[in-house]
């Protein structure tokens, strides 16, 4: 077993987790927060999608352990129900989900998107930059729709902020 | 009108805690004291066992059991079912192989079911299942569909010679002969409905708890019909007597029909939780997810049309192989007999159809309903056939479908279904002008000047919807009867809570069926609350597939709505001493004609409860009611899909331009939500027909086990797509719903390799039109031979 601590969601946590712990059994198993998902063991379809340090990483392929130090965000991290981030809302609205499984990842994915590409985003932008996530029951079409839309919605927070 | 009820686009009350990452699925559930279970599998499709030792691994740190088939058989539970029971040209039987949970002498596909390693970790599990020493005898596999039932294949079962589960058919063999005979014209085709797996993103899992103190046993399990699990867990596999076991499906992270079934992990799981004393939680990687979940489709086809000299189509002739897999799962034998056959009449009036089915055991994993469930299947015959027909005789495609097109009802195809309502003429037309179909020839000659092949493609599909009428599908050999239950609690200031008997996994219920609540009661919808998932909470019920929670569950939820205003306009009457039948009911009120007495829905309901202004001798105190809707017929949703491709001859990459979809589901309750249902299904579609393909070696090895060998579909390979409505209002239920869940995976398959062919010129590709097999076809392609 080895000490491990991370800054996740704001809260310093330290765990003593066996070496091939992976970052989303310490997050979902250690600290219970299940909103982070495993779909498929391979950083294939991004239901693990996590912040390390303010970058989007697949947490089913990353060792805890080499997230000592880190700070970590997860779905649960980014809003509440009822102080929901842009782009929780922005998938509400333009029905971007619909058994909620890859949500979590697909959000987290989006706000990284953001965070690289700005927040203008036309569909092809959106398109290519869902290629890591994988979602089985929207067609996408309105996760497109939604990450358009949070995009701007994040751009007019950061504007009204700012002011 | 109110802003929640039928026909509104309400935002989905489910969805806040599925973005906040609230949700509650299998995995996230955890008991107090659980042990984590790991499955030693076959690594050979077909193999006796000789010996299974498990000294080295029981030793191993952390575990807690280990169990094999024969300590399953030791305490006499069951095989695992199948509940259709299909009879061959016959007359006899279907011939099917016992089905354990754990192998006892044979293993018969790769990832079938050894023993079960449970251990304190997870990782234990893990380790110490491989410290398992199992000898196996090896033997040849049988693999391949199309020749699994010639004579001198491996069998895989004793009891089904030569593979052959069965050799079913339906229609009139003669009279449709007699047709081909006086064709003028017969178009054949040979078609492979390719293998899918179906991939909810959610693996599946279960944790299984036996409370010693009361003898009851709790599964929760990632089930689209928790109900439909607990009997056969019951009645069949003989875990425990109904009223000590408790199915529990919470939020399921999707289903697509793969979540319908009981398969050897729960039964294992909620088993072994008595035999360990502490809970079993088991939950699937996407590994296992590939080897051991239901597949779907599956066929090799040949199919035929007759046609008369005025282009009418006078008769269809199929004979199709279906793969089944290693063992006959919960609904196998049904998906390619009656959810397949019976819609080989499509939009079209045929008057003669007559079709054979052979299905086949192979060492694959178990074949059942993959979104659609035999009707994508047989719109691929029928719409590949038609399209062929029309370009054999020079016809335009949507031309030549109208010109075939059912235009009466009710009508009766000479496979059983009888189409209550529909005019497909309207969906084909509304497609064809938002799909520009009259500037396609200027497109298509603007993609040639560039080098690139441009086609379209249709897809009238019909599928058969809100299965089904107890009666008849007992008549067909269900086990069961598929009627559907619900309960509305009405509480005493006038909320509501509503039990039912189908299963959201994705569908979006808690907002749809709330929404019929709030129209019919004429409250808010934040005061119903629908309760589903729980066979503790909710009594009984046939759960969520084939397009039915809508058109079946709904209308249980409707006429229970009925129940409950009728009971509350007694109560109202007596306490505005008014007679019942001066008592009309609107939006919320109930209002005595011709005084100015009224009271409010949450008035009548307090009053109800409190019983002190009406004899409780003649009014029973309380306002609850629950029904059992049984359907009158199956639902006919029906629509045109319109493909456009652009092929680049030189990559063989198809670019899909343009998705056009007009669909007929009835009455809808929330557009926004059926649109998401239709997307979701173009995008399988689209998979199925373009990127999805399932390939077993010659040994019975899965080569597709893992998202980077088996292609699905992401973002970057689909467009965006054009939705369209037409309505007519079913006529067989209370509320005119077709359904909608299963329509887009139908149409799309057909649609697309249509216009992939229309493309290329010549109909020689198969599913999935990958590049490469595009490539290679594009070499042949006329078009392209012109153009350069």
């Amino acid at each position: 077993m080895t000490a491990v601590t991370m800054l996740v969601n704001g809260k310093s946590v330290t765990a003593d987790v066996e070496p091939r712990t992976l970052l989303v059994q310490f997050i979902r198993d250690h600290q219970q927060l299940t909103g982070t998902h495993v779909g498929c063991d391979t950083s294939q379809c991004g239901a693990c999608v996590v912040h390390v340090d303010g970058k989007a990483i697949k947490s089913c392929t990353t060792l805890a352990l080499s997230c000592d130090g880190a700070q970590v965000t997860t779905i649960e991290g980014v809003g509440t129900e009822t102080d929901l981030h842009p782009m929780q809302a922005a998938f509400r609205e333009h029905h971007g989900l619909q058994c909620g499984f890859c949500t979590p990842g697909m959000i987290m994915t989006s706000i990284d998107i953001v965070r690289r590409k700005g927040t203008n985003l036309d569909e092809a932008t959106i398109r290519a930059e869902l290629e890591g996530n994988i979602c089985r029951c929207t067609g996408y079409h309105n996760i497109v729709k939604a990450v358009a839309a949070g995009a701007q919605a994040m751009g007019a927070t950061t504007k009204q902020a700012a002011e | 009108m109110s802003t929640s009820g039928i026909g509104q686009s309400v935002r989905r009350v489910e969805d806040i805690r599925f973005i906040t990452g609230n949700g509650n699925y299998t995995d996230d559930i955890s008991r107090p004291g659980q042990t984590y279970a790991f499955f030693v599998r076959s690594p050979h499709a077909h193999a006796t066992i000789k010996s299974i030792n498990t000294k080295t691994a029981a030793a191993a740190p952390g575990v807690v059991g280990i169990l094999t088939g024969k300590e399953l058989a030791a305490d006499k539970i069951g095989g695992l079912i199948c509940g259709w029971m299909i009879h061959s040209k016959d007359g006899s039987p279907m011939k099917a192989g016992a089905h354990p949970a754990l192998a006892v002498d044979k293993v018969r596909y790769v990832g079938d079911h050894v023993a079960v390693v449970i251990a304190e970790t997870l990782n234990q599990a893990r380790d110490a299942a491989e410290l398992v020493e199992v000898e196996y005898d090896v033997h040849a596999a049988t693999v391949d569909t199309a020749t699994a039932a010639k004579p001198g294949q491996p069998q895989v079962h004793a009891e089904a010679p030569n593979n052959t589960v069965y050799n079913w058919h339906i229609g009139e063999k003669d009279a449709t002969d007699a047709a081909f005979a006086k064709a003028a014209h017969v178009t054949k085709i040979d078609l492979i409905n390719n293998r899918l797996v179906p991939n909810a993103m959610e693996p599946r899992a279960a944790i299984g708890d036996y409370d010693r103190g009361t003898g009851t046993y709790t599964l929760f399990t990632t089930s689209q019909n928790p109900h439909v699990a607990r009997l056969v867990l019951s009645a069949f596999i003989g875990i425990a007597p109904e009223n000590k076991l408790r199915v529990i499906a919470p939020d399921v992270g999707g289903g697509f029909g793969s979540k319908i079934f009981i398969y050897a992990e729960e039964t294992v799981c909620i088993w072994a939780s008595k035999k360990v004393r502490r809970p079993v939680k088991w939950v699937c990687d996407r590994t296992e997810a590939f080897l051991c979940d239901a597949h779907g489709r599956d066929h090799v086809t040949h199919a035929e049309a007759a046609i008369d000299a005025s282009g009418k189509i006078t008769g269809v002739r199929v004979k199709t192989t279906a793969n089944l897999g290693a063992y006959l799962s919960t609904f196998a034998s049904s998906v390619p007999t009656y959810l397949y056959a019976p819609l080989l009449s499509g939009q079209y009036n045929i008057p003669n159809i007559y079709c054979e089915v052979d299905g086949v055991y192979t060492n694959t994993a178990p074949v059942d309903a993959y979104r659609g469930a035999g009707r994508p299947e047989a719109t691929f015959v029928i719409e590949r056939l038609v399209e062929v027909a029309a370009r054999e005789l020079g016809r335009d495609p949507a031309e030549f479908r109208m010109h075939n097109f059912i235009t009466t009802f009710p009508h009766q195809t000479p496979v059983i279904m009888a189409y209550d309502t529909g005019d497909y003429g309207a969906s084909m037309k509304m497609a064809l002008d938002m799909a520009d179909y009259k500037g396609f020839a200027a497109r298509k000659a603007a993609s040639a000047k560039a080098g690139k092949l441009r086609g379209v493609g249709f897809s009238a599909y019909i599928e058969a919807c809100g299965i089904a009428p107890s009666k008849a599908v007992g008549s067909l050999g269900a086990g069961v009867g598929l009627w559907e239950s619900a309960e509305v609690r009405v509480n005493p200031v006038g909320t509501v809570e509503v039990l039912t008997g189908s299963h959201s996994h994705g569908q979006g219920h808690e907002t749809t069926f709330a929404q019929l609540v709030s129209h019919r009661l004429g409250i808010p919808i934040e005061q119903v609350t629908i309760v589903h998932g729980d066979t503790d909470k909710v009594q009984m019920g046939m759960g969520t597939y084939g397009s039915r929670s809508g058109a079946v569950g709904m209308s249980a939820i409707q006429k229970a709505l009925e129940k409950v205003i009728k009971k509350a306009t007694t109560v109202a009457a007596a306490v505005m001493e008014v007679p019942e039948d001066t008592i009309d009911f609107n939006d919320g009120i109930f209002e005595a004609r011709g005084t100015n007495k009224k009271m409010a829905f949450g008035e009548v309901a307090l009053q109800a409860y409190v019983a002190h202004k009406f004899d409780s001798e003649k009014i029973e105190p309380g306002l609850k009611e629950g029904a059992f809707y049984d359907p009158k017929n199956f639902t006919f949703p029906s629509g045109v899909h319109i493909a456009e491709v652009e092929i680049d001859p030189e990559t063989g990459i198809t670019k899909v331009e343009k998705w056009t979809a007009v669909d007929d589901f009835g009455t809808l309750i929330n557009p926004m939500i059926v649109e998401g249902q239709v997307h979701g299904g173009i995008a399988q579609g689209i998979g199925q027909a373009m990127l999805e393909g399932t390939v077993y070696d010659k040994s019975g090895q899965l080569v597709t086990a893992s998202f980077m060998d088996y292609c699905m579909p992401r973002a970057h390979d689909l467009p965006s797509f054009n939705v369209g409505m037409t309505t007519t209002p079913c006529t067989t239920n209370p509320l005119g719903i077709k359904g909608c869940g299963e329509a887009g995976a139908i149409a799309a398959p057909a649609a697309l390799i249509n216009a992939i062919t229309n493309a290329l010129g010549h109909e020689n590709i198969a599913m999935p039109a990958t590049p490469q097999a595009v490539w290679q076809a594009a070499k042949s392609s006329p078009h392209k031979i012109a153009a350069e």
